[in-house]
């Protein structure tokens, strides 16, 4: 088959699945909010065991993120593919730092016997069972998300080895840097619902 | 040049195959993987039908039964009536009927296909693990899924495996839409099946990701006990439903649409005449697409939701019948006063026409809230959607493989046997389904492993009728079979039809035009006076 090139087609593309993304999550957030509104008092007590610190920390650190992905994308247009890795690798470091801190705070609330199906937590009111219920599918699905965008950059950075990705030839990067946005937009949803509910 | 797609491409008989990404061989490999498991299923179909052949156990043992009538619906829904036509008809037509050498991306179009035979490979394997069959029905309702020891997980993740396959597929549909026309082919240009597989793409974009995450967390439920969904920690089943149907109502629509498409291309070609209400055709695609997301709590009139919500659902449901009738409409108003032609394809699309109509009226019949509560679970939902489904649908499904086969294999198939075929197909189908609705509406629940006296007769005459239907299928395949196998070579336009896919070679060569070409016209300028 002929190689056929189009960039605005690949670019469609991932905007489509980058929808696709949002249904997926959009599912959790009807979840979410329909628990919620049958539960608001127990939300609202559930959500101040959250460390807020470190969820405030952990959303510094992703938009800080998406900020070096998005300098690595002007960098390789500009011809720089030595600052274009060193950015791209700063942003795989990020998310390496996000999933540690998160790692952390899932560890700690399973020390204090919270965790799904835990004999601590089904003592509690159904309310705070749904809400860590919530908690640790969608802070899971998110951090699977962190996981398979770090994958990607990785590839990113190897096509830019390769001289794949250059100058007039981002598109792949382009679409990475789509996919991480989202991926950080998905996490500025989560930190007020679960740690500002309170 | 013009080697054709089906000539051997030089990396062996098996590999030319797995590893290709031109849109037809993997559109031929959809058809081959998915008539199998509708083999499959229409075998599990018989044999429930036996069962009810007698009252008390006939063949089976009442658990057996379950996973029967489970195994056989998702197999049917998730993979052959939703991949079904857009899979097939959509990968192979839909490049060549709008100019294009290929879709937007090939190589995720054989990713699909991976997913989609990794899927149906699940599924089957859910049958025979330890655990058991899936007994739960192909809407997998919490509770009972989540209290099953049957390889519910292993279903639900095939189902997810699928669904990602659709995905796939629909954005590969609506960017190649989007990007790959030939030069001339203006929106309003696109033949109506391009419509339906752009309305249809959208819905499998944006209501699959629910199915996603509704199977995912059932999954999580079960093997974490997360509680969302569990009433005993404090879940809700209705939300379940809710978000299942938030998908599989609209799904019901990435089935008919692109049926619907098919059925309009098939018209004009054989009333010689060009399409009555070109644009109400178009526009009534997307407005099925737009109005079929907002109709799903019609499945749950029985579940306490709020009367509000009811009415606005049950409101919302009679709506959405009127972009099916303008097309029902507009084809009748095509065959007026057209020179039809009456061919193996037409024929099975004229009864397409027929059946839908009884399906999709029955349908309304039940967004009428005092009725719906009458009618919920009993056999006349079973045969109502069969009709839709397998009337609509299949027909469909029948109808574009006769209308296509000779441009996809070359070769032409034995049109008596192809018009033979048919009467005990529709015969048998009206005695199946008929009875069926008769049964449901004297109150015969669906999903009952045995049945009362009162209700015996009609449900030997609906086990009669399916052993007609299949006696009808078995030769339609055979038919098929045989004009693969020794059919004289087929021309590149037997039917006479002015879409592009028929200005090709039978079978079209591998990049489909040697020059792109330009379009001058509406693709169904039959009458020399209409050509806008």
């Amino acid at each position: 088959m002929s190689v056929h090139r189009d960039d605005l087609g690949a670019r469609i593309g991932m905007w489509l699945f980058l929808f696709t993304e949002m249904m997926l999550f959009g599912g959790l957030f009807l979840l979410y909010s329909a628990y919620r509104s049958m539960h608001p008092v127990e939300f609202h007590a559930a959500g101040e065991e959250l460390n807020v610190a470190l969820g405030v920390f952990n959303t510094l650190v992703l938009l800080t993120s998406s900020y070096t992905l998005a300098l690595s994308l002007t960098a390789v247009e500009k011809g720089q593919a030595p600052l274009a890795k060193r950015l791209i690798a700063a942003t795989i470091l990020l998310g390496a730092l996000f999933l540690v801190v998160k790692g952390f705070e899932w560890s700690a609330e399973f020390r204090h016997g919270i965790y799904p199906n835990s004999p601590g937590l089904l003592q509690r009111a159904p309310g705070v069972v749904l809400f860590y219920g919530l908690y640790f599918t969608m802070t899971g699905l998110h951090g699977l998300h962190i996981i398979a965008g770090m994958g990607l950059m990785s590839v990113a950075l190897l096509k830019l080895a390769k001289g794949e990705v250059k100058k007039g030839h981002s598109i792949f990067l382009e679409n990475v840097g789509l996919y991480w946005h989202l991926v950080d937009v998905i996490w500025i949803f989560l930190l007020p619902l679960f740690y500002l509910a309170a | 040049m013009n080697t054709n797609y089906l000539e051997p491409q030089g990396r062996g008989a098996v590999r030319d195959w797995i590893l290709s990404t031109d849109h037809k061989r993997i559109g031929v490999m959809y058809l081959g993987v998915m008539l199998t498991m509708f083999w499959v299923a229409v075998l599990i179909g018989v044999l429930m039908r036996i069962e009810q052949l007698t009252m008390g156990p006939t063949l089976m043992t009442p658990a057996a039964y379950n996973a029967m009538f489970t195994v056989h619906g998702v197999i049917m829904i998730f993979l052959f009536v939703v991949p079904g036509l857009p899979a097939v008809f959509g990968n192979f037509m839909l490049p060549i009927m709008i100019g294009a050498k290929d879709v937007s991306f090939p190589r995720i179009n054989l990713l699909s296909w991976y997913f989609f035979v990794i899927g149906g490979a699940l599924a089957v394997a859910s049958l025979f693990l330890g655990g058991g069959a899936p007994d739960t029905g192909w809407t997998f309702y919490v509770p009972f899924s989540l209290k099953t020891n049957t390889n519910v997980s292993l279903a639900v993740f095939a189902a997810f495996l699928l669904g990602f396959s659709s995905i796939l597929t629909g954005i590969n549909f609506i960017t190649t839409i989007h990007r790959m026309r030939a030069p001339g082919m203006t929106w309003h240009r696109m033949p109506l099946f391009v419509w339906a597989l752009y309305s249809t793409a959208w819905i499998q974009v944006i209501a699959t990701p629910v199915i996603g995450i509704t199977l995912l967390l059932v999954i999580l439920e079960r093997t974490f006990g997360i509680g969302v969904f569990d009433p005993a920690k404090g879940g809700d089943p209705v939300l379940y439903q809710h978000l299942f149907w938030i998908y599989s109502h609209p799904a019901v629509y990435v089935m008919i649409v692109p049926a619907m498409g098919a059925i309009t291309e098939i018209i004009p070609t054989f009333a010689r005449r060009t399409i009555f209400g070109y644009k109400a055709i178009a526009y009534s695609s997307i407005a099925i697409a737009a109005f079929g997301s907002l109709v799903w709590a019609h499945h749950m009139f029985t579940s306490g939701m709020g009367e509000i919500a009811n009415t606005v659902f049950s409101l919302l449901t009679f709506i959405v019948a009127v972009p099916s009738a303008i097309k029902v409409f507009n084809w009748t108003a095509t065959l007026y006063k057209g020179s039809t032609k009456m061919e193996p394809p037409m024929l099975y699309a004229l009864s397409f026409i027929f059946l839908f109509c009884i399906g999709g009226l029955t349908g309304v019949m039940q967004g009428a809230l005092a009725l719906n509560v009458h009618l919920h679970d009993t056999y006349f939902i079973v045969g109502h959607f069969h009709y839709v489904m397998f009337g609509g649908t299949g027909f469909a499904f029948f109808a574009a493989l006769l209308y296509w086969f000779p441009k996809m294999f070359g070769r032409t198939y034995d049109r008596r046997w192809a018009f033979a075929s048919w009467p005990p197909m529709f015969i048998g189908f009206n005695i199946l389904y008929g009875s069926m609705m008769m049964l449901g509406l004297q109150g015969m629940p669906r999903r009952y492993f045995d049945h009362l006296p009162q209700y015996h007769s009609l449900h030997v005459a609906a086990t009669v009728g399916s052993w007609i239907l299949v006696t009808g299928l078995a030769m339609y395949f055979t038919t098929l079979l045989r004009g693969l196998l020794h059919g004289a070579k087929a021309q590149a336009n037997p039917w006479g039809s002015l879409t592009l896919e028929w200005t090709t070679s039978s079978p079209p060569p591998v990049e489909n035009f040697d020059v792109i070409p330009t379009v001058e016209h509406s693709p169904y300028a039959y009458n020399p006076t209409r050509t806008s």
